[in-house]
């Protein structure tokens, strides 16, 4: 049990590059497979929760965007919706990963008044960025679509008492259209974060390099079957994680859920049930 | 391909070009795509018979068999479907190759986990060691066929069994008045009305299931993304046809070929929706 604490402080942040610099080799223990793959498991959560924050916001825009009556504005909405969509992620990553390596090898220095911060397009083509990035376009278009198909489905009662009560421009957004928005999408949307999840093990299978060997959870796992020849004991110790992780999430976006439909009257509130029957993807 | 392509190195311009795009290593990038679309066409009704055999089994009487369906239904939920596509080939792989090993060298008695090693007599190697290259091919494709199966299947699973929730009771319920026995309920009632509530979820399958394939890629079969990285990437004056690292290239081609066919697949969808609602009672029905 001690031995698996040493494990513990040797490998617990590996995957970030603190602790031991060599990977087990020889005589892997379960202890040594459940430590690294569990610090793998700091990426695609770092991957996720970034890309879904900055996500959300930019799914917003894209969904108001596409929903515009003007053609500049809805025309580039649903190309990027439809291009993201559209194509496989796996695709996506390699796709952008090789348009970052052509790019010129500049550096820009940014003032942030106590620090000078110098943003170099080299960072692009590491995971921690460009993956980043991919999977922040990934995920706005498909929220933005979940939420254009909210936005076109609000009562247009909500509108009407909206404008009655002489709310106008970006109170009535604000106070009328946004919530009743996020209440009909949060079940698909929770759909997408889970998702979103899952789909941050792909990262490190595309162009993206696992620098020293800090790669994800799946990146260890697939390691560890490599060298011991034994599927049976990684991959399931990778399920049990994500199965975990997608407990977390469903309870978290459930909180929220019972927010959005507070005001309702109880018999009309949606209870966040996963719709296993409607995949979204 | 062309007579005048002898020497490349004195070529130019689109010469050059109907040259390199013609050259074998591309012509089997060509033949990758199909590959793509044999995997899809036997997927999707492998991964159907997987979903329906899943379904069924979670409606079952027996305990036993529900709580199996309703797992292989609810696993898919939890898990990156990734892992499954890493570990069903390798874990198919050592479970034919220790089941043969069993039958075929009941005389070896050494075990066949030894530390990291798996090992199995020589005898009982899928596929053997002596067979030619494209068996080993049609093997590991066959591999990546089960796991799309089995993945996919349980996707399936999951809109047929809420497809069958969704058939009105009432109906059920007449059957049994007319004094059908369960299984001519199931047949007869049940799974002709089923298909118009399975249609969306079955056509959203339909997209991520294209969008699946090239993962393919991981499986170690030589598909679309290894000919795009392999035929993309920079080729020094040693090659026949030099050139840069050209791969955004080839993996923009990628991405429209992707683009095109879910393009297409929602617009064929978009219409058999269409078809199968006229003169249902529903929303989209009234409106034809």
């Amino acid at each position: 049990m001690s031995s698996c604490f040493q494990t513990f402080s040797d490998y617990g942040l590996r995957s970030i590059g603190y602790g031991e610099r060599l990977l087990p080799k020889a005589d892997i223990t379960l202890c040594e497979q459940f430590v690294l793959i569990g610090s793998g498991m700091i990426w695609n959560i770092y991957f996720a929760i970034l890309a879904l924050l900055f996500g959300f916001f930019f799914a917003t825009v894209l969904a108001l965007g596409k929903n515009s009556k003007l053609f500049l504005l809805n025309a580039p909405c649903r190309a990027f919706i439809f291009i993201f969509r559209g194509s496989p992620l796996f695709i996506q990553f390699f796709f952008a990963y090789d348009l970052f390596v052509l790019l010129p090898r500049l550096g820009v220095d940014i003032d942030l008044g106590f620090l000078v911060v110098t943003v170099e397009t080299r960072w692009l083509t590491k995971a921690w960025l460009g993956a980043l990035i991919v999977l922040f376009f990934n995920t706005s278009a498909y929220a933005g679509e979940i939420f254009y198909g909210a936005l076109r489905a609000v009562p247009s009662q909500d509108l009407e008492s909206a404008d009655a009560f002489g709310f106008t421009g970006i109170k009535k957004f604000r106070r009328i259209i946004w919530p009743t928005m996020l209440r009909l999408a949060w079940p698909s949307y929770t759909n997408e974060a889970i998702f979103m999840f899952h789909a941050t093990t792909l990262v490190f299978f595309t162009g993206f390099p696992a620098w020293q060997q800090k790669g994800d959870a799946i990146y260890y796992a697939s390691y560890f079957a490599d060298k011991t020849f034994n599927p049976f004991v990684p991959y399931p110790i990778v399920g049990f994680y994500f199965i975990l992780l997608t407990l977390i999430i469903i309870s978290l976006f459930g909180l929220i859920n019972r927010q959005l439909n507070k005001h309702l009257p109880t018999n009309e509130r949606k209870r966040l049930k996963i719709n296993k029957y409607n995949l979204i993807r | 391909m062309f007579s005048y392509c002898t020497d490349p190195k004195t070529l130019e311009g689109l010469m050059w070009l109907s040259c390199y795009v013609t050259t074998a290593k591309h012509m089997s990038f060509y033949f990758s795509f199909f590959v793509v679309m044999g995997l899809l066409s036997l997927a999707a009704p492998l991964a159907m018979a997987f979903g329906f055999a899943g379904a069924t089994a979670a409606r079952s009487s027996l305990k036993i068999v529900r709580a199996f369906g309703k797992g292989y239904l609810a696993m898919i939920r939890g898990i990156p479907d990734i892992v499954f596509f890493l570990f069903i080939p390798i874990a198919l792989d050592q479970a034919f190759e220790y089941l043969r090993h069993k039958v075929l060298c009941s005389d070896v008695t050494e075990a066949v986990r030894q530390g990291n090693d798996f090992v199995v007599c020589a005898a009982a190697k899928l596929p053997l060691n002596t067979a030619s290259e494209w068996v080993h091919d049609i093997y590991g494709f066959s591999l990546a066929l089960l796991a799309f199966g089995f993945v996919f299947g349980a996707f399936a699973g999951n809109v047929l069994s809420g497809a069958m929730a969704a058939v009105p009771k009432a109906q059920i319920e007449t059957g049994e008045a007319y004094g059908f026995s369960s299984s001519q309920i199931f047949r007869r009632i049940l799974i002709p009305q089923m298909w118009i509530y399975a249609l969306p979820g079955l056509s959203n399958l339909w997209m991520i299931l294209i969008k699946a394939t090239p993962l393919l890629f991981l499986l170690g079969i030589e598909d679309i993304v290894y000919w795009a990285k392999e035929l993309g990437g920079i080729k020094t004056g040693v090659y026949e046809y030099p050139h840069p690292d050209w791969r955004a290239w080839y993996f923009g081609v990628l991405m429209i070929f992707y683009l095109s066919l879910t393009y297409l697949s929602q617009s064929v969808l978009d219409k058999l929706s269409t078809r199968l609602s006229k003169g249902q009672a529903t929303m989209a029905g009234k409106a034809v």
